[in-house]
């Protein structure tokens, strides 16, 4: 097998699209001061609502997820076995 | 020929499918979906086709916009997964996949309940055998769980025509809406169709085991069917709203944990149905167009996905996020066309999931339900996270496990690069969509201000999972099963009827020792006055003999003088 070194074998790569997402969060969070949004709700109105929420939403999501683990994960083949 | 119900075409493919050798089964194949779309294209708006059966008027051909929609909708879906599925040498597969796609035509068309009813089981039965055509023993068994669920649904809905029949006289299939216990019936039928929560199970049970073609179908149609039912009987049932918000959210957290990628993907499908319910629900315009439009579009972005993960499967013959990983390198095309689906079911702005679900969230906070929309904010987030960024990450990117292949067949990759095509077109072009819509609305989806909203939520997503990703709280990819109300069925249940089997074979056990007891002794009895040394079994010398019958003689001598 040829295994030339791809893209994302070279950790700088991994870096480069790293700090391109932190420049993309910090040029949209940016734009809430400059572009005023309409709103059907007034919590849509707080500043960097849309932000917020989506990050804490992803972090609660995972770290409920994981404890959840402990309540639900079993063997891989848990039906397969008799009990 | 114009008035002929679609379905039709499909099922007479299916019989042609069961007999021609393979090359001409493949342009039987192709050609049904495009044949069957002009037809569509050219029956009547508004036609109704009644039939007098027995006692009762059926209506195997009702077309409307919504019908109509659903119709085209299906022919695509079926015309992508025939694509997908051409190198497959396994008559049985075309024919059930033939006929399943067939009954999902006939049911959107049916204008009464019976019709639907029968399409509803033929619907179960066929896709059955696409679960089954894995030939292992846990799809066997999955397959033969779906198939119980899915046809006590369809006794429920004929039990619940019945009773509606039995009220009003008509088996019309139109709004039926929660009053009396028929209409509850059919509420249930639908819902285990669609899987709401607690009646979900067979859906993440089932599609995971099917065959990596099989898959695609059967993400195409069932689900639909429901929701297209739920449109049509059920609009406007604030139930629904409740029902489909807990649909978008729970889901959620089991795709993080799940290893099975066609797992993530199948409980990824029930959070994008929910935001289907919610609109339902809602019952507005704006609400059911944003709906029907985003079931329209799930069909094609979660078939995309779908079969991005097929195709892993058929080139290497793994799906679980633990063995994959680095597939970019040897399959960069499915892993580019795998990104588009993630886009599009993550709602970027120009791709279609965007156009559609954009419509549910606005109506859900013009109708008044903040609560609601932050759970579908918060499921907006998650199924980016899990879908947009969980499936393309640990199929062609995080560590890289070692697996080299190639590109998937070239019938694979047409059909992926159709779904992709059709995903940009739709979210760049969302107007050719919003024509099909049941309800005129004046929606604009490109709106400044959503796109921003939209943008930032999702760009937060991607931080807050490599944030977590590189701090390394991201919990692995670990060979498991996580336990869900399956478990109730699979594990609770046969444990409780062993438990129970267990107690009466001790009974029994009782019962007959006792029975064995008292037929000892009734033996032993027996066996003393027969048995060989028995009073009865003696055998007796000849002279006692002959002193007994002069005995008797002598009685009746005495006898005969008195």
């Amino acid at each position: 097998m040829n295994d030339k070194a791809h893209i994302f074998d070279k950790p700088q790569n991994v870096r480069r699209v790293l700090w391109a997402l932190v420049a993309i969060c910090i040029v949209t969070i940016g734009a809430d001061f400059v572009y005023h949004r309409h709103i059907v709700h007034p919590w849509e109105g707080v500043w960097g609502f849309y932000a917020i929420y989506g990050f804490v939403a992803c972090v609660v999501l995972v770290l409920v997820a994981k404890e959840l683990r402990k309540l639900l994960m079993r063997a891989e083949d848990y039906y397969d076995r008799d009990g | 020929m114009a008035e002929l119900p679609p379905f039709v075409l499909f099922y007479l493919a299916a019989l042609a499918a069961a007999v021609l050798p393979r090359r001409a089964r493949q342009v039987v194949m192709l050609a049904v979906p495009l044949v069957g779309g002009l037809a569509l294209m050219n029956l009547t708006p508004d036609l109704l086709v009644r039939v007098a059966f027995m006692d009762l008027y059926l209506e195997p051909l009702r077309v409307d916009k919504l019908s109509m929609l659903f119709g085209i909708l299906f022919h695509i879906g079926a015309f992508i997964g025939i694509v997908f599925s051409l190198h497959v040498d396994d008559r049985s597969q075309h024919v059930a996949a033939l006929l399943y796609a067939g009954s999902a035509i006939g049911a959107v068309f049916a204008g009464d309940l019976l019709t639907l009813f029968l399409f509803w089981e033929i619907l179960a039965l066929t896709s059955a055998f696409l679960i089954f055509a894995s030939r292992t023993d846990r799809a066997w068994g999955a397959g033969m769980r779906y198939l119980v669920i899915q046809v006590l649904s369809g006794v429920l809905l004929l039990a619940g025509a019945l009773m509606l029949y039995r009220h009003s006289g008509s088996l019309a299939f139109n709004h039926i809406g929660l009053n009396g216990a028929g209409s509850f019936l059919i509420f249930i039928a639908f819902g285990i169709k669609c899987a709401f929560p607690l009646l979900h199970n067979w859906l993440t049970d089932a599609y995971p085991e099917a065959t990596p073609t099989g898959t695609v179908f059967l993400s195409a149609f069932t689900t639909k069917v429901a929701v297209y039912a739920l449109a049509r009987g059920f609009a406007g049932t604030e139930a629904l709203v409740y029902i489909g918000a807990t649909m978008t959210c729970f889901p959620i957290f089991y795709a993080v944990i799940e290893n099975d990628l066609r797992r993530v993907l199948a409980y990824s499908m029930i959070n994008q149905i929910g935001f289907m319910v919610v609109g339902i629900g809602l019952g507005t315009a704006l609400a059911m167009n944003g709906a029907i439009a985003h079931a329209f579009n799930d069909v094609i972005f979660k078939g995309l996905l779908m079969m991005s993960m097929g195709a892993v499967l058929h080139m290497t013959g793994r799906i679980n996020g633990s063995d994959l990983g680095g597939l970019y390198k040897s399959m960069p095309i499915t892993a580019g066309l795998c990104i588009v689906g993630a886009a599009s079911i993550s709602a970027f702005p120009l791709f279609s999931g965007f156009v559609s679900k954009s419509m549910v969230m606005v109506a859900v906070l013009e109708e008044g339900h903040p609560g609601v929309w932050l759970a579908l904010l918060f499921a907006s987030a998650g199924v980016f996270h899990h879908a947009g960024i969980k499936i393309p990450f640990f199929a062609f990117f995080s560590h890289d496990s070692g697996i080299r292949t190639t590109e998937p067949p070239l019938n694979m990759l047409a059909a992926m690069g159709l779904a992709a095509v059709l995903c940009v077109l739709i979210g760049c072009y969302p107007w050719a969509l919003y024509e099909l819509l049941p309800y005129s609305t004046s929606y604009a989806p490109f709106d400044g201000s959503h796109i921003l909203a939209q943008i930032q939520l999702l760009v937060f997503s991607a931080a807050a999972f490599a944030w977590l990703k590189v701090s390394g709280i991201y919990p692995p990819e670990l060979r498991s099963t996580n336990i869900d109300v399956e478990w109730l069925y699979r594990r609770l249940a046969p444990r409780w009827v062993r438990h129970c089997t267990q107690r009466l074979t001790a009974i029994s056990d009782t019962l007959g020792q006792a029975t064995q007891n008292v037929s000892r002794v009734a033996m032993r009895s027996v066996v003393r006055h027969y048995g060989p040394e028995g009073a009865l079994a003696r055998s007796w010398p000849t002279g006692s003999m002959v002193f007994w019958v002069a005995v008797l003689l002598a009685a009746s001598l005495i006898l005969y003088y008195l």
